[in-house]
């Protein structure tokens, strides 16, 4: 059924009873034409595009747990584009079109709210570094604003650019397209578009080993049974060292956790998404009014999605001395993501050496954003065989030919980013 | 919180020490060059017991090997780094 403002008025006056399941709940097929292994976020809009775009007639999105259960349900939900490197200014700019159009596209409200992303300035340092990103960013079509200290204090009025603050704001650098989404509801929407294009989503269905018969895929083993496939995907990100490993592969990734936590929800009070690089803290208001809080990682390799105290009270520090009013509020939850990071900080999309496995990760802690982009990319690469001329340098050979992305530079040790 | 038993120092919480990566990834001079790629770019990333390389870098700065379970974070079998030990 097609959501509409006319669907939501009869059904409400039917007392809400009558809401069709949103996809439907199907057993595997024997064989498909394209397997996605994961049911997040780049998993669905992967099998998307597969059939809306690549008209591919068979796929099955595989997810261990339930949709959305995993990382897409586990970010602060910010989307933004705002890189220095060109090759992720194609990547994520790609990306943030396809959320400007993403609602209308899948019949589903996402929540997309282009309310500003602001990189904030505490130093001259800072402030060469975000003038040279938004040059870089305006040079390549990517919307940015360099701000004074006066733009940003109009801009959030909470913030503390006093001169005695603790982190002095000396100005920032806004991206007015950036902001945040509904992360659930990206996968939930994603989930039934793909399913009403006839892709089998199977939820708790476990991939425990890959059939590769003279170096080729021709399916998986699952805890439903083995099923039988042309083409597999992989887009676990988190578990990317893991399920590779059944194919016998090693990737250039290792699992670590970021944490988030949220606060009681409140009146509105920070309408922009405020970031500050030198410092990593990020500050936003969900539609529900909590406040969104996200800091460093935690910097060394595990898969609990449980972090340590010290990481949040760092955090929290930074954002009460940057938002002062925050002090009085009281958390209500924290939670962590397990991070595909990689070693120079930017994604794979790319062909393994088994022929028709392909793979999608290394997203380190940025892949919400790149949820339809990677999507897009990577339906590409899986029907056609060959990839898109915006993932073709997301390789996962790039390191041993020396054509690393390091956005930040900071050299390939993932708990350094 | 983890708590490391450091050799030199005991039990300290994890907040003074920094990770710095699996022992599988100490590569050495004489290694061929497709070995260091391998070594330094690509990581069996297991989910379960890994012997890693740390440092408690807000204590008494030595470097220190343990195995740790990336699922649990039980920590056994911490050795001392460097001559003599």
């Amino acid at each position: 059924m097609k959501y509409s403002a006319l669907s939501l008025l009869r059904a409400g006056l039917g007392g809400h009873k009558d809401w069709p399941r949103a996809w439907r709940d199907p057993e595997p097929k024997p064989h498909y034409d394209v397997i996605i292994i994961g049911g997040g976020g780049h998993g669905l809009t992967t099998a998307f595009y597969l059939a809306a775009v690549h008209g591919v007639k068979k796929v099955a999105v595989l997810e261990r747990g339930w949709i959305g259960g995993g990382n897409t349900g586990r970010n602060t939900t910010i989307v933004r584009s705002n890189y220095r490197l060109p090759e992720l200014h194609a990547l994520m700019e790609l990306s943030l079109k396809r959320w400007e159009g993403m609602s209308d596209e899948i019949n589903y409200n996402v929540m997309f709210s282009q309310r500003g992303a602001l990189f904030l300035g505490h130093s001259d340092s800072d402030m060469l570094q975000l003038a040279q990103k938004g040059d870089a960013m305006r040079a390549d079509g990517i919307d940015a604003e360099l701000m004074t200290r006066d733009q940003v204090a109009k801009l959030i009025p909470l913030l503390d650019v006093s001169r005695t603050a603790r982190y002095p704001v000396q100005g920032g650098l806004i991206q007015r397209r950036g902001g945040t989404a509904r992360h659930d509801a990206v996968a939930w929407g994603y989930a039934r578009a793909a399913d009403r294009l006839g892709v089998d989503i199977i939820q708790n269905c476990e991939v425990t080993g890959m059939d590769i018969t003279g170096g080729r895929i021709t399916g998986v083993q699952t805890t439903r049974g083995p099923i039988g496939a042309d083409r597999v995907g992989i887009a676990v990100a988190g578990n990317s060292g893991r399920v590779a490993a059944m194919a016998g592969l090693r990737l250039p990734i290792e699992s670590h956790l970021l944490q988030a936590f949220v606060s009681e929800p409140v009146k509105p009070m920070i309408d922009t998404v405020i970031m500050t690089q030198s410092l990593h803290c990020y500050i936003s208001q969900s539609d529900k009014g909590e406040i969104v809080l996200g800091g460093d990682p935690d910097a060394y390799p595990t898969y609990s999605q449980r972090g340590a105290p010290h990481i949040i009270e760092k955090a929290a520090a930074e954002a009460l001395a940057l938002v002062p009013a925050l002090s009085r509020l009281r958390m209500l939850r924290s939670w962590a993501g397990t991070t595909d990071m990689s070693f120079d900080g930017s994604p794979f999309i790319d062909a393994t050496p088994v022929e028709g496995l392909y793979f999608n990760g290394g997203w380190c802690y940025g892949g919400f954003k790149a949820t339809p982009g990677s999507g897009w990319l990577f339906s590409h690469l899986l029907a056609r065989g060959e990839n898109h001329p915006v993932a073709a340098p997301f390789r996962l050979d790039r390191f041993e030919t020396g054509r690393t992305m390091d956005e930040p530079g900071v050299g390939p040790m993932p708990q350094n980013r | 919180m983890m708590l490391i038993p450091c050799p030199h120092c005991g039990p300290r919480a994890h907040a003074e020490f920094t990770f710095d990566r699996p022992v599988e990834a100490i590569t050495r001079p004489d290694e061929t060059p497709d070995a260091l790629v391998r070594n330094l770019f690509s990581r069996e990333n297991p989910r379960g017991p890994s012997r890693e390389l740390w440092r408690h870098t807000y204590g008494c700065r030595s470097w220190i090997t343990l195995t740790r379970d990336t699922a649990t974070h039980a920590i056994t079998d911490v050795r001392p780094v460097g001559v003599g030990a």
